[in-house]
């Protein structure tokens, strides 16, 4: 037993210094950018790396994907990234408080709509949210208003609409929005709230209806380079990309708006 | 704490209950019927009766949604014949409470079994009592102390049953919220003060009854060593 761990010591130990001088012979005119990003930009931001690299010659991207809130407090603790894409404005304004982040890069880069979906092979016929009938339906899947943002938004929108009381008992509470997925997708629930991305990564969910936006506050993404990065030109720059022509048409291609 | 919500207490302790009848009464057959017996595979089949304590909660989850969501290889059956839904239903409760307690029971009763002495049934067996006379009058009172720990383990495992039920039974507050759901969804959203009160609940229920069974098997032993 002794010599294995010996031996398991030896191996962590050399492949941390193979590791270590795999870095330092780097050339230094590399650039490597931090970004911590939201969950639901997953598949977006993925797809923009391919094009981003190839046009930015020497500026390589790494992610680091979470809950927004999640990646605020990250920041807040030192983690170290360059760019913040949140999908909350409130995490934001939360880092832009503690002046962590470079205020005059922050923008709004894109936003997302609240769907009502239903299992693909649904006969459910809803074209509109006002439409709702709760006498159709057994459970309607939502996330929940406390602690999940979509959810916070649904509330908002079918309190809007007088649905929200009415439809109480029928409502399933996900913890998060996959879960609200998940639970359209199996088919166990006859419709849920998500967002368009969300629906829009899902082959086994169709769209019945979308909100108006004018029902809930606006769910708009914003982004910032954060102030401790040691490379502001290049994350300024990437920060560009994403609302560039060609970074709004990849953000649309998954859904967002 | 203005105003408090008691149900997710009277909705926990209705679920761990019912789910302890069924894994009591189960576990304790199946653990009687395997224990005195070996064959080919027993070990497997063992294997998969203690799997639900090993696995990840939201595995269990996945599987009994698989099984009974409404597309599901019993849900879809259920629905069709009996127009009966399981999953978002408090009775989905009951089943992943159900799964995740019945490796504790399995346990506790097959190892009460294999301690009995095979001598005694043999006796009453000679005498010409019939095999349930055997078992209710001798192999049960024997088996009692260890029985009982599995019961109390199963019901406080099925009390505080979480992953598996949030999956199946969803969280429908006022139907299928449970007091684990209820902490769990408080201390999401920030209300530690909810969070604290269930909490203490749990907690105050889970000690008494751990010092009960104790203090009681402690009492039981004494008596009968000291026949």
């Amino acid at each position: 037993m002794k010599r294995f761990l010996l031996s398991a010591l030896v191996v962590i130990l050399s492949s941390l210094f193979i590791g270590c001088s795999a870095t330092d012979k780097q050339p230094v005119e590399d650039v490597e950018l931090l970004i911590s990003a939201a969950a639901s930009l997953t598949d977006a931001l993925e797809e923009l790396k391919g094009t981003f690299e190839e046009e930015h010659e020497g500026v390589r991207l790494t992610y680091n994907f979470g809950s927004s809130g999640k990646l605020a407090t990250n920041i807040e603790n030192g983690a170290p990234s360059d760019v913040f894409l949140s999908a909350s404005t409130k995490d934001m304004n939360a880092l832009e408080e503690k002046g962590l982040i470079i205020n005059e890069s922050r923008k709004d880069f894109t936003s997302n709509a609240l769907v009502l979906i239903a299992p693909k092979d649904s006969s459910i016929e809803i074209a509109s949210f006002e439409d709702i009938d709760r006498e159709a339906l057994d459970h309607i899947a939502v996330g929940e208003p406390e602690s999940v943002p979509v959810g916070r938004y649904t509330k908002e929108t079918f309190e809007t609409l007088d649905l929200w009381e009415p439809l109480q008992e029928k409502l399933v509470l996900g913890s998060d929005v996959r879960q609200v997925l998940t639970h359209v997708e199996m088919g166990n629930a006859d419709v849920g709230v998500v967002y368009s991305s969300d629906a829009f990564i899902s082959d086994d969910v169709i769209v019945l209806a979308e909100s108006n936006p004018e029902w809930h506050e606006p769910i708009v993404y914003p982004g910032a380079v954060v102030k401790d990065s040691k490379h502001r030109e290049a994350a300024q720059q990437f920060l560009d990309y994403v609302t560039s022509d060609a970074g709004i048409e990849t953000l649309q291609k998954f859904g967002f708006k | 704490m203005l105003e408090m919500d008691y149900s997710p207490l009277i909705l926990s302790l209705k679920v761990a209950a019912i789910s302890t009848f069924f894994v009591f009464i189960v576990g304790v057959m199946i653990a009687y019927y395997l224990a005195k017996r070996d064959f080919f595979g027993k070990s497997i089949l063992e294997a998969l009766f203690l799997l639900p304590l090993v696995l990840p909660p939201t595995v269990v989850g996945f599987g009994l949604l698989v099984l009974f969501g409404k597309k599901g290889w019993i849900g879809s059956w259920l629905l069709e014949w009996f127009d009966f839904q399981i999953v978002f239903t408090w009775i989905g409760a009951v089943i992943a409470s159900i799964v995740v307690s019945f490796p504790l029971m399995y346990q506790s009763a097959a190892a009460a079994f294999e301690s009995l002495d095979e001598r005694l049934s043999n006796a009453a067996r000679t005498m010409g009592a019939s095999e349930w006379r055997v078992f209710f009058t001798i192999v049960f009172p024997l088996a009692w102390p260890g029985l009982l720990a599995g019961l109390v383990l199963s019901f406080a495992r099925g009390l505080g049953e979480f992953g598996a039920t949030l999956m199946l039974a969803g969280y429908i507050p006022g139907k299928t919220d449970t007091i684990p759901m209820a902490i769990y969804f408080a201390v999401e959203s920030g209300q530690m003060g909810k969070a604290t009160f269930w909490v203490l609940i749990i907690i105050i229920f889970g000690f008494s009854l751990i010092l009960w069974v104790n203090w009681w098997s402690k009492r039981n032993i004494r008596r009968f060593t000291r026949i």
